[in-house]
């Protein structure tokens, strides 16, 4: 227990900014710039792959399709290793880890999202669209008005869950040198040598406390949204962003991972 | 950069056999921590049904532990720091018997049993407590009613999400990349390393990846057709 306060204490500053300012910002700081940037960027283009997948042209579904399913079938891993390959031979320079990182991430999760985001908008009953269409909408206005501020509500906590699990998934930037919180804490077990279990166990509680607080706000957020649609027809579950069927009783909360 | 030759790869029998040995380590690792799993996941969901509520509290902080930390941390802690409280004959014994992969199945199966029993855990509870009563006041026992009425259609929920917690289970097998294990992405980056045809290595292991993801997920597609409310009715 002694053991745990003296690491935290003296490394701190690592775990918390990394070698900032005499290196790279590290630590907490880079891993929850990491996840924010990569989840609000993903975020549009989630949006765009899921309309692409419900319009109706072919040569538009297809590929988009194929690429949701490549990029779900790979292990993260084996996605980073390809863009940390690719990436400086389609731009013709070096790129950091850091940049290769959020590359990778936005394509990921966006690939993800945007199997909930088909979901939420297939759950929205059909008439909103014919309505919306009727009033003399067209497709962009119905679905910039009408369908997307609806189903983006609704799938408020599943965005949540995805975003937890992308602060789960910046820890595999450690495979290409991030310098994220994985990263410092391998640091400090390699100047320490003889405190492996402290350090990572440290590091273990550290990404707990965040990602359970997060996980508390989304069942939050979760129970807020359920009482507003009291009502309303039962929206399917969504599991590591593949659609399920309606549950036959009332929907399970927070099984989302 | 050389033209693309996967015959680089293919052909050459050392690279082969890397591959297939990868590929062995890569089943070995993900088909027996899925067991770990299975099975640890019935006793917590047991746990989880019983009426004491230590028991449940336990099970639910065990759950969000395994679900809040990052399964990369989770290998991280097992192989570098609770091997290390061991007993000394005992790690000895373990470098002997390919350690990495041992820890790397106990981490992955401990993570995934959280999943897996909630998973289970939400297909039980979204069948209406009357089903229960309705069974029990027919006369079919405790057993026989959990046998006949409740799991046949709790498994029905259940399936899906098992299926994806399946396939993300033997994507994560990846992961013990990072502890050494030379599984299939760890062989590729040897192969990589010493042939320097990463356009075709990385090919073969993505087609590799992404065939057994989608066998996976069509045999969950049939499992879920054979178990569907349509069939049933």
């Amino acid at each position: 227990m002694l053991d745990l306060i003296e690491i935290v204490r003296d490394n701190w500053v690592l775990l918390l900014i990394g070698q900032y300012p005499y290196g790279p910002l590290g630590g907490i700081a880079a891993t929850l710039i990491l996840s924010v940037v990569g989840i609000l960027l993903a975020f549009p283009v989630s949006v765009a792959l899921a309309l692409a997948r419900l319009s109706p042209w072919a040569w538009l579904r297809w590929p988009v399709t194929a690429l949701v399913y490549i990029v779900r079938g790979v292990p993260l891993l084996l996605i980073i290793l390809w863009t940390y390959f690719l990436l400086p031979l389609v731009l013709g320079q070096n790129v950091s880890g850091f940049a290769t990182m959020i590359c990778t991430l936005v394509l990921y999760e966006a690939s993800y999202l945007s199997e909930v985001v088909r979901a939420g908008i297939q759950a929205l009953p059909n008439g909103q669209t014919e309505a919306a269409r009727s009033l003399g909408h067209g497709y962009v206005r119905a679905m910039r008005h009408i369908i997307l501020p609806q189903a983006l509500y609704n799938m408020l906590p599943s965005m949540l869950s995805q975003f937890i699990s992308t602060i789960q998934d910046t820890t595999l930037g450690y495979v290409i040198n991030v310098q994220e919180l994985t990263f410092a804490a391998n640091q400090i077990n390699n100047q320490l040598l003889t405190k492996p279990f402290q350090v990572f166990f440290i590091l273990a509680i550290t990404y707990f406390v965040v990602c359970f607080t997060l996980t508390a706000l989304a069942h939050q957020v979760e129970r807020r949204i359920a009482r507003r649609r009291l009502g309303g027809g039962v929206a399917p579950q969504i599991i590591d962003g593949v659609v399920m069927p309606a549950a036959q009783g009332p929907a399970p909360v927070g099984e989302v991972s | 950069m050389q033209g693309f030759d996967l015959s680089v790869i293919l052909a050459n029998p050392e690279f082969r056999a890397m591959l297939i040995k990868g590929i062995e380590l890569t089943f070995i690792v993900a088909g027996v921590s899925w067991l770990v799993a299975m099975a640890l996941a019935l006793v917590l969901l047991t746990v989880r049904l019983t009426p004491s509520r230590l028991a449940q509290r336990t099970v639910a902080v065990y759950v969000s532990y395994h679900r809040n930390v990052p399964t990369l941390v989770q290998l991280m802690l097992w192989y570098f720091g609770i091997s290390n409280l061991l007993p000394d004959a005992m790690q000895e014994w373990l470098t002997d018997h390919n350690g990495e992969a041992i820890f790397a199945i106990i981490a992955l199966g401990l993570c995934q049993a959280a999943y897996f029993s909630e998973d289970m855990r939400s297909g039980l509870r979204a069948i209406p407590t009357g089903q229960a009563e309705a069974a029990r006041a027919l006369g079919h026992s405790y057993v026989n009613s959990m046998r006949y009425v409740i799991l046949p259609q709790a498994i029905r929920n259940a399936i899906p999400a098992l299926v994806n917690h399946t396939i993300s289970l033997f994507k994560n097998s990846s992961l013990a990349m990072a502890i050494g294990v030379a599984e299939l992405t760890h062989m590729v980056r040897e192969i990589e390393s010493r042939s320097f045809r990463t356009f075709e290595v990385y090919t073969v292991a993505t087609v590799l990846y992404l065939g057994t993801s989608l066998v996976l997920m069509g045999l969950g597609a049939m499992l879920a057709r054979r178990y569907s409310l349509a069939a049933a009715r």
